[in-house]
């Protein structure tokens, strides 16, 4: 099926480039300039993390539509930090969908209007209905289906049904779990308990993101059966106390090695073997890989943390700008950027044109867990997986339906934040 | 023509040969200092800043101190504090031992100036680098696996890989040293070029042995430089956050790196209140230091 789809996805995608371009120069005209000068001078300042800030992307696009996209890159953190201070400081901005709590009420977003969304039909019922192959999926914490729609293009507050107007259009998602080095842990592991597991005294490190670190501890708390919470990702100040207490009880046993703060870290960190097991992102196990070493992106019993970042607009973006930030995200949406993603072991918003970007036995080891038909390699030629190997979680609808909570922004976020200090103090 | 318009003519010159500086210093550090300080009387939410004046973000501060936490601890402020203190003591010590013999030998061991200036810039080469970079070379040095530990192993001396080489106190504090003994080589050298000579000799006329000299010339001589590079030192070890969280594996507490974590979640109010404790300790630790030398005086 996908050999008579294939060309036709390349031929519909080609003409709707072009088509792309034509809209952009058309919109250019109307302006001050001539239309090819014009055309230079539209410069996106894209604020994100450096997650999907890949080059390949700014380039094809450059090549595709004339636009240029100026990456501003920070953590996660600081993404909210300047979209809630300094909104003018960028023209897009890529975002986790949990980060919205805090942004949408400075109004410092506006909707972004469906209607200009080619695909924005097409995009995982995953955001918009919390849905994995008419499965619902769990909701815990900050899911995107809680946050994804607006009242209204100027609102500030989320609408409960699907409306016109979106927040974020999302860009890549993943669900997340524990990486571990099997040549050194040398026996099966198949729950998030074992992160506090004494065996592993020294060997273990967690995430040093207060928001998400939380979410991987109360994993670990609900593994062991020390509590259930009513919803992980919007814990009571009792349950964020029992949480920190857990932590801070292993920390004092001299249970972690360290805690990481960004991708790099947490590399060295299982490279070097000064850790074993460990909450990591799924980026991170290719890198350790790639680098030679046997690291596993293990799938527990009790299911994933997951999370999702997308496309969002500032309030103060208009006229050229906005209209280019439009044809970004529809070009992104179209498949190239999708494909490119996926290759990367993220997950793309729009299925259906990231499929007919990537070759068949690809797109079979990517997101069907079959075994690989031939050696998988990554966007930048190097081989990441050999013929005949399984990608760890298997396919899309076993990782993404196995959802057990998002990353999320409690209500008691600034206590949260407090006893975190006092983990780290401990 | 009176005395007083003859000073008032001297003086004009005089404040406009401190404006430039003043008002650099007023834009740069009177005015944020202030900001700082109103803020941290504001109230906060998630994404915004109230203005107002309250004192809860000082109360949350110290909220539990009264008491040891349930595991037994000081509460996280003090307990911060205490942890920032203790590196800042030892490091403090580690540098100024080390820095005074290195000054000591630039100063009166090196006979040519040529010679010394050539050691002195040797000094400074591991500040052709980022310090970022020469805290992170400490890692494949010290780790599990690293050279320190494969070499002791090696050599017979260990079974096990040592743990505490890395992500500990030790870590820390040798980074630390690393990092910083400059600041203190710098300024005691400089107290110890202006020493005169002359005074070595009558001590050894006066028949004092070498350590005489050291103890009762040379250490008060280089008093004012002792107590620059202390300032230096620490000054810098109770603000950071970047050495202490990439050696200590992150989870050592130092109060700058509270104030980082606060910033970063947008409780600015809260971050702001720290940052002014933070910055009266310091000042208490500096006033404590000038009591000990009067700066101006020496200089």
């Amino acid at each position: 099926m996908s050999d008579t789809l294939e060309p036709q996805g390349d031929l519909s995608s080609g003409l709707s480039r072009r088509h792309l371009l034509a809209g952009v120069g058309g919109i250019l005209a109307t302006g001050m300039a001539p239309a090819i000068h014009a055309q230079e001078k539209v410069v996106l300042r894209y604020l994100g993390t450096a997650v999907n800030q890949d080059k390949a992307i700014a380039d094809k696009f450059k090549a595709d539509t004339g636009i240029e996209i100026q990456y501003v890159a920070v953590t996660t953190d600081d993404v909210t930090k300047r979209a809630v201070t300094a909104p003018n400081s960028f023209d897009l901005i890529d975002t986790e969908y949990f980060s919205l709590k805090n942004i949408v009420p400075t109004g410092n977003l506006k909707g972004i209007d469906a209607k200009k969304i080619k695909n924005a039909d097409k995009i995982t019922p995953l955001f918009t209905k919390g849905e994995v192959a008419g499965k619902k999926v769990g909701d815990q914490g900050t899911a995107p289906k809680k946050v994804i729609f607006l009242e209204g293009e100027k609102s500030k507050k989320f609408a409960t049904s699907p409306t016109q107007w979106m927040t974020l259009i999302p860009t890549v998602y993943n669900a997340d779990t524990l990486g571990i080095r099997p040549d050194l842990i040398k026996r099966p592991i198949s729950s998030w308990a074992e992160l506090l597991n004494p065996e592993f005294k020294g060997k273990a490190a967690i995430l040093n993101i207060p928001s998400i670190g939380i979410m991987d501890a109360a994993m670990v708390v609900e593994a062991k059966g020390i509590h259930k919470y009513k919803d992980k990702g919007n814990m009571t100040k009792a349950e964020i106390d029992l949480t920190i207490k857990t932590l801070i009880e292993a920390k004092k046993a001299g249970q972690f090695r360290a805690l990481w703060k960004d991708f790099n870290e947490s590399v060295n960190l299982m490279a070097s073997g000064e850790v074993v097991i460990q909450s990591m992102w799924s980026p991170a196990v290719t890198a350790v890989r790639s680098k030679g070493i046997d690291c596993v992106f293990q799938p527990l019993k009790e299911g994933y943390r997951a999370w999702a970042a997308g496309f969002g607009l500032p309030t103060t973006l208009s006229g050229k700008k906005l209209d280019a930030a439009y044809v970004f995200i529809n070009w992104f949406l179209d498949g190239w950027a999708g494909a490119y993603l996926n290759r990367q072991g993220y997950y793309s918003a729009v299925l259906e044109t990231a499929k007919a970007q990537m070759e068949a036995y690809e797109w079979a080891y990517w997101m069907e867990g079959k075994a690989a038909a031939q050696d998988i390699k990554s966007p930048q030629g190097s081989v990441i997986a050999k013929a005949g190997s399984v990608r760890d979680g298997g396919s899309y609808e076993q990782r993404m339906g196995g959802i057990a909570c998002w990353n999320a922004i409690m209500d008691e976020n600034a206590y949260m934040v407090r006893k975190w200090n006092e983990f780290v103090a401990a | 023509m009176n005395t007083n318009t003859a000073t008032s003519l001297r003086t004009l010159p005089a404040w406009w040969q401190a404006g430039p500086f003043g008002a650099v210093f007023l834009l740069f550090f009177l005015i944020p200092l202030a900001l700082v300080l109103v803020v941290s009387f504001w109230h906060f939410s998630e994404y915004e800043l109230i203005p107002g004046f309250t004192l809860d973000n000082y109360l949350t501060i110290f909220e539990g101190c009264a008491s040891l936490t349930e595991q037994g601890d000081f509460c996280v402020t003090l307990s911060t504090y205490l942890s920032t203190l203790k590196f800042c003591f030892l490091v403090w010590l580690a540098t100024l031992v080390l820095g005074f013999a290195v000054a000591y030998f630039l100063a009166f061991h090196v006979r040519s100036p040529g010679m010394q200036t050539v050691l002195f810039v040797l000094c400074t080469v591991p500040f052709w680098t980022s310090n970022v970079i020469r805290m992170i070379s400490w890692v494949p040095l010290l780790g599990r696996n690293g050279l320190v530990n494969q070499t002791l192993m090696g050599l017979g001396l260990i079974e096990q890989p040592v743990e505490w080489l890395l992500f500990s106190d030790f870590s820390v504090v040798l980074a630390f040293v690393h990092l910083y003994t400059m600041f203190m080589i710098v300024p005691i050298f400089n107290s110890m070029m202006r020493i005169d000579r002359s005074l070595l000799e009558a001590a050894s006329d006066a028949g004092a042995s070498g350590w005489q000299t050291l103890w009762n010339v040379v250490v008060p001589l280089s008093k004012t430089g002792i107590l620059i590079g202390s300032i230096f030192v620490i000054t810098i070890v109770m603000g950071d956050f970047v050495t202490i969280g990439v050696m200590g594996g992150q989870q050592i507490a130092s109060v700058g790196k509270i104030i980082q974590v606060q910033t970063q979640y947008l409780q600015f109010p809260l971050a702001a209140a720290n940052a002014v404790i933070l910055l009266a300790v310091v000042l208490m630790i500096i006033w404590g230091l000038t009591r000990l030398v009067d700066i101006r005086k020496e200089l």
